[in-house]
C-alpha cells in the first residue's frame, strides 16, 4: 500500500492508500476520487484522468512515452507537469505522491 | 418515418457486427452515428495503431477491422445515417421512435445503443471569448476552405488535422502555426513538407507557446501568445482553427429514463437489455458485474442481444439457433450458394 494524495484545483485533498500496481486512475476510480473521469478505462486514449504531478514527484516518474505526450495535448489545459493518471503505476517509491486534479477533464 | 426491425445507435465496431448477428436473423437494421463514417473509436482514436487482441486476428489496424467489418455486413445492404445524433426517444405502444439532429424519424421495436464513451466533438478553446467567435471567425474544422483565401490564419494544434490544414491553406492564405510543444505529430512526409514551407517562409511555426487572449469586437483582429519563458506576443489574425482532438460527450443518452452507472448503461448480463424493454445497451457504453471493455466483448453482447431484438420484432416465430457453416437460410441471407 503507498499514500497517494489527489487534490482538486479548489485545493481539497484526499489521502488514499493505494495498492501497490494499480495505476493512480485505478485507484482514484476505485475510491471515487471526483476529477478523474477515465473514459477509455484506462487505455491512452482519452485524455480524462489527466492530472498535475506535484513538481518534486516528476522526476521519480518512468518517462511519459510518446503516445502519452500525444495524448495529453488533446487534455483540458495541459501543462509542462501534466500526465495521464493511468501510465503511473503505484510503486513504494512513489509513497507521498501528490497529484491535482484540473478543473474539468472535457 | 423510416419503420425497420432495429435501430443501431454508434458505427463503431460493436454496431457494425450488430448489422451482421440481426442480418444472419433475418432481422433489418438501420445505423445512425454522429460522426461522418463508419468506425467510431477505432477511426477516429488509432486508426493506424495495431490491435493484437480480435480473435484469429493476430494483428490489425483500427482502420483495417472498420473495413473488414463492413465486407462483412454489405450482404444485408444496410441504411447509415452519419452526421447524425439522435436527440430523442419515445414510446409508441411496443415500438421505440428515435428522433435525430437532422430531424429524421425512425420507428422500430428495438433500439441497439452501441455508443462507446458518446458522441465525438472536437475540443474547444477554454477561453471565455472563444464563444462568441465560435463559427464565425473561429472553427474547429474546416467545411470551405475558399473561405480563408487570403487571410491570416493561425491553426493551434500538433497533430494530423493541425498539420495538413497548414500544409493547404499556406498556399492560399497566411498561416501561424502554433502549438504547445515543439514536436510535432504527423506523418515523416507531412512533417519535412511543413519544415520546407517554414524554411522558405511559407508558413510561420511558433512553439512553444500557447493561447491568452483573442483580440477583436464583432470579428477576430488578432491574438496573443504566450511562450514558455513568459514572453507574449501578438500575431495579426483573421481566423482560428483549432485542432485539439475529439472529446467524448455522453450526450442525450442520459435523458432517456435508462438506468445508468457513473457514465455507462446499466444492463441485464443475459441479454444486454436495458431497464427499458427493448432497448438494449452494447459495447464500451454498457456495464454489467465484470464488464471489460473489450471489442471482442462487444462482440459477444450483441450476438446475445440480436436473440432478444428476434423475439421482439417476429413475436409470432419462433427463434432457431443456427450455425452459419450449416444453415441454408442463413447462406441465402448472406448471398451465399
Amino acid at each position: 500500500m503507498t499514500k497517494i494524495t489527489y487534490k482538486d484545483n479548489q485545493g481539497n485533498s484526499k489521502t488514499l492508500e493505494v495498492e501497490n500496481g494499480l495505476s493512480v486512475m485505478e485507484g482514484a476510480i476505485q475510491n471515487n476520487v471526483p476529477g478523474i473521469d477515465a473514459d477509455c478505462g484506462g487505455g491512452m486514449a482519452c485524455a480524462t484522468c489527466h492530472v498535475y504531478v506535484e513538481e518534486k514527484w516528476l522526476d521519480k516518474l518512468p518517462k511519459a512515452e510518446e503516445a502519452e505526450v500525444d495524448m495529453i495535448d488533446m487534455a483540458f489545459e495541459p501543462k509542462k507537469n501534466s500526465r495521464l493518471s493511468c501510465q503511473i503505476t503505484v510503486t513504494e517509491e512513489l509513497d507521498g505522491l501528490i497529484v491535482t486534479t484540473p478543473e474539468k477533464q472535457s | 418515418m423510416i419503420k425497420t426491425d432495429v435501430i443501431i445507435i454508434g458505427a463503431g465496431p460493436s454496431g457494425l457486427f450488430a448489422v451482421h448477428q440481426l442480418g444472419i436473423k433475418g432481422l433489418k437494421a438501420v445505423v445512425i452515428d454522429n460522426l461522418d463514417k463508419a468506425g467510431g473509436q477505432c477511426i477516429e482514436l488509432y486508426p493506424d495503431k495495431p490491435i493484437y487482441d480480435i480473435p484469429a486476428v493476430p494483428e490489425c489496424t483500427g482502420e483495417e477491422l472498420t473495413e473488414k467489418l463492413l465486407e462483412q455486413i454489405k450482404p444485408f445492404k444496410t441504411d447509415f445515417y452519419f452526421n447524425e445524433r439522435v436527440n430523442e426517444v419515445t414510446q409508441d405502444k411496443e415500438n421505440w421512435v428515435v428522433q435525430t439532429s437532422k430531424n429524421n424519424k425512425f420507428i422500430a421495436p428495438n433500439i441497439i445503443i452501441a455508443g462507446g464513451v458518446g458522441s465525438f466533438e472536437p475540443r474547444k478553446i477554454s477561453l471565455k471569448e472563444a464563444e462568441k467567435f465560435e463559427d464565425k471567425s473561429l472553427f474547429y474544422s474546416v467545411k470551405n476552405k475558399e473561405e480563408f483565401k487570403g487571410k491570416n490564419i493561425s491553426i493551434f494544434g500538433g497533430g494530423d488535422s493541425a498539420l495538413d490544414w497548414a500544409l493547404e491553406l499556406s498556399k492560399i492564405s497566411k498561416v501561424t502555426l502554433i502549438h504547445r510543444r515543439n514536436e510535432f505529430r504527423g506523418t515523416p512526409h507531412t512533417l519535412s513538407e511543413i519544415k520546407k514551407l517554414s524554411a522558405q517562409g511559407k508558413l510561420s511555426i511558433k512553439t512553444p507557446c500557447e493561447l491568452v487572449s483573442i483580440e477583436g469586437k464583432k470579428d477576430i483582429s488578432a491574438i496573443k501568445i504566450k511562450y514558455e519563458d513568459g514572453k507574449t506576443e501578438e500575431v495579426k489574425t483573421d481566423n482560428i482553427l483549432s485542432f485539439f482532438g475529439l472529446i467524448m460527450k455522453l450526450g442525450p443518452v442520459t435523458e432517456w429514463g435508462l438506468n445508468m452507472d457513473k457514465k455507462h448503461i446499466s444492463v441485464n448480463p443475459n441479454n444486454f437489455e436495458t431497464n427499458k424493454k427493448g432497448i438494449f445497451a452494447i459495447g464500451d457504453i454498457c456495464t454489467y458485474p465484470g464488464k471489460l471493455k473489450l471489442i471482442l466483448s462487444g462482440f459477444h453482447e450483441v450476438a446475445l442481444a440480436s436473440v432478444e431484438c428476434f423475439k421482439r420484432a417476429r413475436p409470432n416465430e419462433k427463434y432457431r439457433f443456427e450455425f452459419t457453416t450449416s444453415s441454408k437460410t442463413i447462406k441465402d441471407r448472406l448471398g451465399k450458394k
